[in-house]
């Protein structure tokens, strides 16, 4: 069964002389419980892929398929129990006016769960914070905490599918480790599909098993873990992403 | 003066603590923190110590006022202030003095507290509420409800304030329910305008996308996302824009378009006075005393409720 199937999409912003391409004709697949990680420089389209799938890129063509099932469009409440998203900064996806359990009771009750607080007191163990939490501010935690929260918001409707885009990019690198291991953790613990979206070539390797490389809005090659740790790569620009990220490893 | 000062310092904590354990503690705490940064502004405390001293006055005025605010005394007719060396010893009462009809000014102020209290609200519920329902939409929908809606506020914007309020007092007739009405309809666009800004800036953010995510509708974003972060900057905008509204009351008043005899509106009364102006001071110059007084009351406490609201300065 597969996770994620894309073929043929396009994401294009403005019409006519303003039109952007930000994807071309991008091909992907991503087997149910596997993780997957797009990689490439800033502006080549790769978190456009994520915002095409959960329906926030407002103009796109080709083929999306969830679980085995065209997406709808606009998506529907099913379509958001199955697939989730954790945004790239922390300090802009939590509104700055509700507390923890505010935001994690609004989205229990939007997917019509019962039970809230003891889920509430679920998640926020699964994702490493105290019952401590559940009430402060976004303002009263540090940018690892607001991103577990951010994670821990989520995995509230329990779906099978997360995409990342840069979880950690935002953080800083002692929080990085915690919050890739508790990604980790997690994909096993609850048997999740990973999309991961990241420019940093060593936490990709870290999550994933199959990696795409983007270039300018066009994937250009896809390979697994142990081909890209082995260099063993088809397109020049791969081979320059791992030389460069290697270069920045070791310098 | 604050009651947590003298309480137990056991409260304080649990008031200042970062982990609160429930959802009325989270809420009392951030309450009770945004209270001792406005505390700490000493103007804003005065504005908010005088408009609470005007709330009381409203409430007791039949109890404080010395007489009836409507009895004549043709005899005693334009009496100056107790002050006053011209005036004549025997006279009791008239604290601050009589106006043209012998009634007393201080009675009647207090009473007129009460007017201007009707005003204030009236158009403190409608107008904010009708700008933050218009820009909010405008700003979430955008498209042509956007535009129909902003050209419809721009057309508001377009003409004087007072003028239009003029024009609505006209066709409704003279009265101070027209005249709030009138006022509200002349205040909204600015409320409006303000409102789209602040949601056309935050309708992008990701915590919007994220809440869209969990197959949130159109109405529960608005109201339960976009709104908390509109009205701190609409609560401010309101207080500073609270003299323009007595002060347009006061006009209409003193044009003869608001309150109508023998209310005691102190804008009103104002234009009773302007008749004996050079020779009777004291009948315009009061009830003029009492509209500075609580339109700087506002300003104060607007300019003090913008440091602690305003998220976008501070540590929010």
């Amino acid at each position: 069964m597969s996770g994620i199937e894309i073929e043929g999409l396009n994401v294009w912003f403005g019409d006519y002389e303003e039109r952007v391409d930000a994807v071309k004709n991008a091909k992907l697949s991503v087997p149910k419980g596997g993780s997957f990680g797009l990689v490439g420089e800033s502006g080549s389209g790769k978190s456009t892929i994520l915002r095409a799938i959960m329906g926030l890129a407002p103009t796109w063509s080709g083929k999306i398929e969830i679980l085995d099932k065209p997406v709808e469009n606009p998506r529907g409440r099913d379509f958001y129990r199955a697939v989730q998203m954790v945004f790239q900064d922390p300090y802009a996806s939590l509104h700055p006016r509700h507390s923890v359990d505010q935001v994690l009771s609004e989205t229990l009750s939007l997917h019509g769960f019962k039970d809230i607080d003891t889920r509430i007191s679920k998640l926020l163990d699964d994702v490493g914070l105290g019952p401590s939490f559940r009430f402060r501010y976004p303002h009263q935690l540090s940018g690892g905490q607001r991103q577990r929260v951010a994670i821990a918001r989520a995995l509230a409707p329990e779906p099978q599918i997360l995409l990342l885009d840069e979880p950690t990019s935002a953080l800083d690198v002692s929080v990085q480790a915690e919050i890739l291991n508790l990604l980790t953790d997690l994909r096993a613990e609850h048997k999740l599909t990973y999309l991961m979206v990241s420019h940093d070539l060593a936490v990709v390797g870290h999550i994933c098993h199959d990696i795409a490389v983007m270039q300018l809005g066009e994937i250009v090659e896809t390979l697994g873990v142990e081909d890209m740790r082995a260099m063993r790569t088809q397109h020049s620009y791969t081979k320059h992403l791992l030389e460069s990220s290697l270069q920045s490893a070791a310098g | 003066m604050s009651l947590a000062d003298t309480q137990k310092p056991g409260l304080r904590a649990w008031l200042l603590t970062d982990t609160p354990t429930s959802r009325r503690h989270a809420r009392a705490a951030s309450l009770y923190q945004a209270w001792l940064s406005l505390k700490g502004n000493h103007m804003a405390m005065l504005g908010l110590g005088i408009l609470l001293a005007l709330v009381v006055i409203a409430a007791l005025a039949s109890v404080l006022a010395p007489s009836d605010p409507f009895i004549q005394d043709l005899a005693l007719r334009l009496t100056p202030p107790i002050w006053q060396a011209d005036r004549d010893p025997a006279i009791e009462g008239y604290i601050l003095g009589s106006d043209s009809l012998g009634r007393d000014i201080l009675s009647r102020l207090l009473y007129g507290s009460r007017i201007t209290l009707y005003i204030v609200t009236l158009v403190a519920l409608m107008a904010p509420i009708v700008g933050l329902l218009v820009g909010t939409i405008a700003g979430y929908a955008g498209g042509w409800l956007d535009v129909i809606l902003m050209r419809i506020t721009d057309i508001f914007l377009a003409f004087p304030r007072l003028i239009l309020a003029l024009a609505f007092v006209a066709t409704l007739g003279a009265g101070i329910e027209n005249a709030v009405l009138a006022i509200s309809l002349t205040a909204w666009p600015p409320y409006a305008r303000i409102a789209r800004a602040e949601t056309l800036t935050i309708r992008n953010s990701d915590y919007i996308h994220a809440v869209r995510l969990q197959g949130a509708g159109p109405m529960r974003i608005i109201t339960k996302h976009i709104w908390p972060l509109c009205i701190s900057s609409l609560v401010v905008r309101v207080t500073l824009d609270m003299a323009g509204i007595i002060l347009a009351a006061a006009g209409l008043g003193f044009l003869g378009l608001g309150a109508q005899p023998p209310s005691p509106e102190w804008g009103a009364m104002i234009s009773e006075g302007r008749k004996f102006i050079l020779d009777h001071w004291w009948v315009a110059t009061m009830p003029g005393l009492a509209i500075f007084t609580v339109s700087l009351a506002f300003n104060l406490l607007g300019d003090g409720l913008r440091d602690v609201l305003d998220p976008k300065d501070g540590k929010s």
